[in-house]
């Protein structure tokens, strides 16, 4: 696979010279993009597969065999569907605010490592990169919000900024966490510190149990699914932030969210279970593991929302700022400490 | 010209242009968006200098939770324009006067940093890492000039908590660890008693008749 892409770097840098460049970098892109996007449609397909069977029931099953064409059917529905915009409404941020909520989610994807070496742009500061591209997905959400015109939307759009803005520190005290085991900004770097002869006992979330679990759950209260998805809140605020949307435009505030949740799984992948790393000593490293990963994780996503009632919103900004920000302080000191004697092993 | 060139110049125009709209926009929601966008330019002209540490914790902190925060202050914000635009001939002159004075300290301070060779940034090598340097340079030349602002930091946020935090007496809230230390006997209580037949429900029935 490798060589098949360097003889194809090697034959356009020879036909179009320095144009090659631009046209490689697209390559590059859609190469990532692509499969994210066909991930979307099919996840949504296994959410309502899994939560149908955890509820006892078959879930979609009527366009093609067990369902399997029915993201298609809905894509194609939401491409004809009229996108209305409210008369009340700013026109041009109602429009922007989709854009906004998609961009970021996949720009992220530009800094993760999917096997070594493999990785759009190897950026020392990828961590860092990580952080600000997640922090602005947030914009969407509030401009969405506000430009509706509506009190539903609004009240949503407002939810989500605490929600989100409060969530966001725990998340960055858990990752001050693994930079400070790997000593590294660069996240294949993340993964090669998590290398080791002993499989899955090096990996960082042994010895960064707490900090794990407290990134899991702030990656779920960040992405706004359940039982975090007070942005939406169906039952108490309609739909929230999107309630005005409909056609494309929402389809595009429906794609951010899983890819969000998808770029959240692969995460937790790289920063504490490994990456590409093989569990076992014996079996070789490769892409298969991150996916594998990755896919346990979205699965989780899918069964807690399967099996969890919503937070309360003042439990939920309990769970935030008195728990999990203490929480992760208090590890970062005994990370720190830990580190300086010989009892640090990873 | 170069591309990097090309680049400055862009993101030095967009700068200019939303940094006037930020103070010439009629609605205070374009006004806080223009200036997320003239942050995000100031981060890609950061880039350019190879201060990517500083330009990507410009996008995290001031884009990503700051201006989050202004944003959802702005919007619930009920500003009457009319209002705040009456005095603004009365008090341009005072206004401009500020301007130029700031626009003089700055060109004076920038002034005096000629250096030979003109001020051109310092190329790096490819692993030269600047958050290494910045965290070696904060966490020992000047770590007391950090801490103290650190802890003024620290004093401003108590002392904004304590001048609007108004505790009503009639507010209930949850104790979480009790709530969590109940055990099963404090709440529930199990009655043994003798089951209850149907015909004797029935006989005790006619007996009340």
């Amino acid at each position: 696979m490798m060589e098949l892409l360097q003889t194809l770097q090697q034959a356009g840098l020879e036909l179009l010279g320095p144009a090659w460049m631009p046209i490689w970098t697209i390559v590059k892109i859609m190469v990532v993009t692509v499969p994210i996007m066909l991930t979307v449609a099919y996840l949504t397909l296994a959410e309502r597969k899994v939560i149908g069977y955890m509820q006892i029931r078959i879930g979609p099953n009527r366009v093609g065999p067990y369902g399997l064409i029915q993201p298609l059917a809905d894509g194609v529905k939401l491409l004809f569907k009229e996108i209305i915009i409210p008369s009340g409404s700013n026109k041009f941020l109602f429009i922007a605010a989709p854009i906004l909520g998609l961009a970021p989610s996949l720009a992220a994807w530009a800094v993760m490592p999917f096997s070594d070496g493999t990785v759009i742009a190897n950026l020392n500061a990828g961590l860092l990169y990580l952080l600000a591209m997640t922090s602005m997905a947030v914009y969407g959400i509030i401009i969405a919000g506000w430009a509706s015109n509506s009190k539903y939307a609004f009240l949503g759009a407002v939810r989500s900024a605490a929600q989100i803005v409060s969530y966001e520190i725990a998340m960055g005290f858990a990752l001050v966490c693994v930079l400070m085991a790997s000593q590294s900004m660069n996240l294949g770097d993340i993964v090669r510190g998590q290398q080791g002869s002993h499989g899955l006992l090096d990996w960082y979330f042994i010895p960064l149990f707490p900090m794990f679990i407290v990134y899991l759950i702030s990656g779920v209260a960040e992405t706004n699914r359940a039982p975090f998805d007070m942005a939406e809140g169906e039952s108490e605020i309609v739909a929230g932030f999107h309630v005005e949307y409909s056609g494309m435009a929402f389809a595009m505030f429906f794609l951010a969210e899983y890819a969000n949740m998808i770029l959240i799984a692969f995460l937790t992948s790289v920063m504490f279970l490994g990456g590409w790393l093989s569990p076992v000593p014996f079996l070789p490293d490769s892409f298969i593991w991150l996916l594998a990963k990755a896919a346990f994780f979205l699965f989780l996503f899918l069964w807690l929302r399967a099996t969890f009632p919503r937070y309360r919103y003042d439990q939920l900004m309990r769970l935030g700022w008195k728990i999990f920000i203490p929480l992760t302080i208090i590890w970062v000191v005994v990370v720190a400490a830990w580190m300086q004697t010989p009892l640090w092993v990873w | 010209m170069n591309f990097e060139t090309i680049m400055f110049y862009a993101f030095s125009a967009m700068i200019v242009f939303a940094g006037l709209r930020v103070i010439t926009a009629r609605n205070p929601v374009h006004a806080v968006l223009f200036l997320v966008l003239t942050f995000i330019s100031c981060a890609g002209i950061w880039i350019l200098l190879e201060a990517e540490f500083l330009a990507i914790t410009l996008v995290l902190v001031y884009v990503g939770a700051v201006m989050v925060l202004f944003l959802f202050v702005v919007m619930m914000l009920d500003i009457n324009l009319a209002q705040l635009r009456k005095d603004f001939w009365r008090w341009l002159p005072f206004g401009a006067a500020l301007a130029v004075l700031m626009a003089y300290e700055m060109i004076w301070v920038l002034g005096s940093y000629e250096t030979p060779g003109g001020n051109a940034a310092i190329k790096h090598a490819a692993d030269y890492s600047n958050t290494k340097e910045l965290g070696r340079l904060i966490y020992t030349d000047y770590v007391y000039p950090f801490e103290i602002a650190a802890v003024i930091l620290l004093v401003a946020m108590v002392a904004a908590i304590a001048l609007t935090l108004r505790r009503r007496k009639d507010a209930k809230s949850q104790v979480i660890s009790e709530q969590v230390a109940t055990k099963k006997a404090d709440r529930l209580r199990i009655v043994k008693m003798q089951s209850e037949h149907k015909d004797s429900a029935a006989n005790q029935l006619g007996e009340q008749k």
